[in-house]
């Protein structure tokens, strides 16, 4: 796989509330190759590593990014505009959301982990979203996606508790043939939970500290669990043994099959 | 002008992509091209497959980062079936890396590496992060010592042992692993670290300490290179923090024959090859003839003068 470092020009920079960042940069040779679920790696001025954002979608040659204020790395990124150059590796992770696989899909985000989703949205023929967040101020892109069920922690905004009920609700539905999710831990495994309970496919999107994003440091191992299926088979339940691995993150994935993924 | 010739090995130009920065030499093909390297040290290799540490393994610091990675990798056996031969089809030394729990484990990784595609073997005794294994073997002159003849007695090839800073007296450790037989000498390794989350009370790593690198510990290394390299006759390879061509013609003077560029690359997948091309521009600017003429090439203040 190709990635690139280029230094890329912004576009626009929006505010989608008071901390999370909307931001459009021309950067052809990524913004043609990138796909759902991929990353870029972002070079921030006074900070020595980079800082991993999730690609939002992509428009012709240029590439959206949304990302929130978290620390002082993401808040010096904040500040540039339109104009300003963005240092920026990518596309990254060899592994994405299979929409080329699949026509139909529920999405669900949880807070920051919403934007890559729009990517897939773009994608799919057929989409159905939950999003969960922790009040309504928080809530983002809520607009951008098809048939719509928003969740609020504090019920300030749609459905009052965590994306299990509506996502079980689509489920029971049987119209969709995968569940491709981003968020943190607790929703993914919610998400893995009930994936298993429908079964159904599900690709769980995952974070972890990374220094070069690229596969050269495993800095961001994960840790995941398959059964082997073929000794299941052979020799009942007794045979079966679990494989486990520490695949990167970065390269490998970012986008993990959820029924393998260990959320530690 | 950049050619330069280590423990009999002819590299295109001084700078090596350091340990456990560069995989095992794919990860920037689409970036930079291997070749233009001079050399390669791959990913640290160990006898077994190892898992590594639990996350979190990073943590960012003022000029530099930590790293708890624990020598993950799949194993000596699996680096010869499945990365050495891309890796012989390259025109790039390549330097493999290795590290042991025993003398005896040591020798048996040496003698399996001693294979035609590895050019000089690097013997991590330094690797701060783990529990047991190569810590306290590069903090003793007497272990460190041990653990070069091993190697030495298990392979022809030429031997590295590349230090740790996380010591004393680092001229004391350098000679006695010259004395045991070691080629060359590679350092610094990471100073061990720790950062703390104060919200939540936690070390920010996943197992607990780390190693530092980065910018910040350059000029550690520009010390220690020179303190090393002025207390033995074998050459020495400078690594830690270097990020430009000054940097690396700086610890170059203090004493490094040859330099390994680390963390820069996570920063700037372009550092090695801006500073293979900083160092051509020193050489013609200085009318050098080769940039070897730099080695050791520091002036140091006189001490005896009062004023």
């Amino acid at each position: 796989m190709e990635i690139f470092q280029k230094p890329c020009s912004i576009i626009s920079h929006a505010k989608l509330n008071e901390t999370v960042h909307d931001i459009w940069v021309y950067s052809p040779k990524i913004a043609l190759s990138a796909k759902p679920g991929q990353f870029v790696n972002i070079l921030v001025p006074g900070h020595f590593l980079r800082r991993p954002i999730s690609i939002c979608e992509t428009l012709g040659e240029t590439l959206r990014l949304v990302f929130e204020e978290r620390g002082e790395g993401t808040k010096a990124l904040g500040k540039l505009m339109p104009g300003d150059e963005l240092d920026i590796l990518g596309p990254l992770g060899e592994n994405g959301f299979s929409t080329d696989k699949y026509s139909s899909a529920i999405l669900v985000g949880g807070g920051i982990g919403t934007p890559p989703l729009k990517f897939c949205k773009n994608k799919l023929a057929k989409s159905a979203t939950v999003l969960g967040f922790r009040t309504d101020k928080q809530v983002i892109l809520a607009g951008e996606f098809f048939n719509v069920q928003v969740c609020t922690d504090d019920g300030s905004r749609g459905h009052h508790g965590n994306i299990g009920k509506p996502l079980e609700k689509f489920l029971k539905t049987g119209a969709y043939e995968v569940i491709m999710a981003c968020g943190p831990k607790p929703m993914l495994k919610t998400v893995v939970n009930l994936a298993e309970k429908y079964n159904i496919p599900v690709e769980v999107s995952l974070e972890e500290r990374m220094a070069c994003g690229a596969g050269a440091c495993l800095g961001c191992a994960c840790k995941m669990k398959t059964v082997d299926r073929q000794s299941e088979s052979n020799f009942g339940s007794i045979g079966s043994t679990a494989i486990v691995s520490y695949p990167r993150v970065c390269k490998d994935g970012p986008v993990f099959d959820g029924k393998a993924a260990v959320f530690c | 002008m950049l050619r330069t010739e280590i423990l009999g090995v002819s590299l295109k130009n001084p700078v090596i992509a350091a340990s456990g920065t560069y995989g095992y030499g794919r990860e920037y093909e689409s970036i930079i091209p291997l070749e233009t390297l001079g050399g390669i040290s791959v990913k640290g290799t160990t006898l077994l497959p190892r898992s590594g540490n639990k996350p979190p393994r990073i943590a960012e610091t003022p000029s530099g980062m930590l790293n708890s990675v624990g020598l993950q990798n799949p194993g000596v056996d699996a680096f010869i079936e499945n990365d050495l031969p891309f890796l012989i089809e390259k025109d790039i030394a390549v330097i493999a890396n290795f590290s042991g729990n025993s003398p005896e484990e040591y020798a048996e990784m040496a003698g399996k590496l001693d294979i035609p595609g590895v050019d000089i073997l690097e013997v991590n005794i330094s690797c701060p992060n783990l529990r047991e294994g190569g810590k306290s073997f590069g903090a003793d002159p007497v272990t460190a010592a041990a653990v070069t003849r091993a190697v030495k007695k298990a392979s022809s090839k030429p031997v590295m042992v590349k230090l740790t800073p996380n010591v004393t007296s680092i001229a004391e450790i350098a000679k006695a692993v010259e004395a045991a037989g070691a080629d060359a000498l590679s350092l610094i390794n990471t100073l061990t670290a720790m950062r703390i989350d104060i919200k939540t009370k936690k070390p920010i790593l996943g197992n607990n300490t780390g190693g530092l690198s980065g910018p910040a510990i350059f000029p550690i290394a520009v010390r220690m290179v020179y303190e090393a390299s002025h207390a033995v006759k074998i050459p020495v390879c400078g690594m830690g923090g270097i990020t430009s061509a000054e940097d690396a013609i700086e610890i170059m003077m203090a004493g490094a024959a040859c330099v390994q560029i680390g963390a820069a690359i996570f920063r700037d997948a372009y550092a090695p090859k801006k500073i293979i091309d900083g160092m051509e521009k020193y050489c013609q600017e200085n009318k050098l003839k080769n940039i070897s003429e730099i080695v050791g090439a520091v002036k140091l203040n006189k001490k005896d003068n009062e004023w």
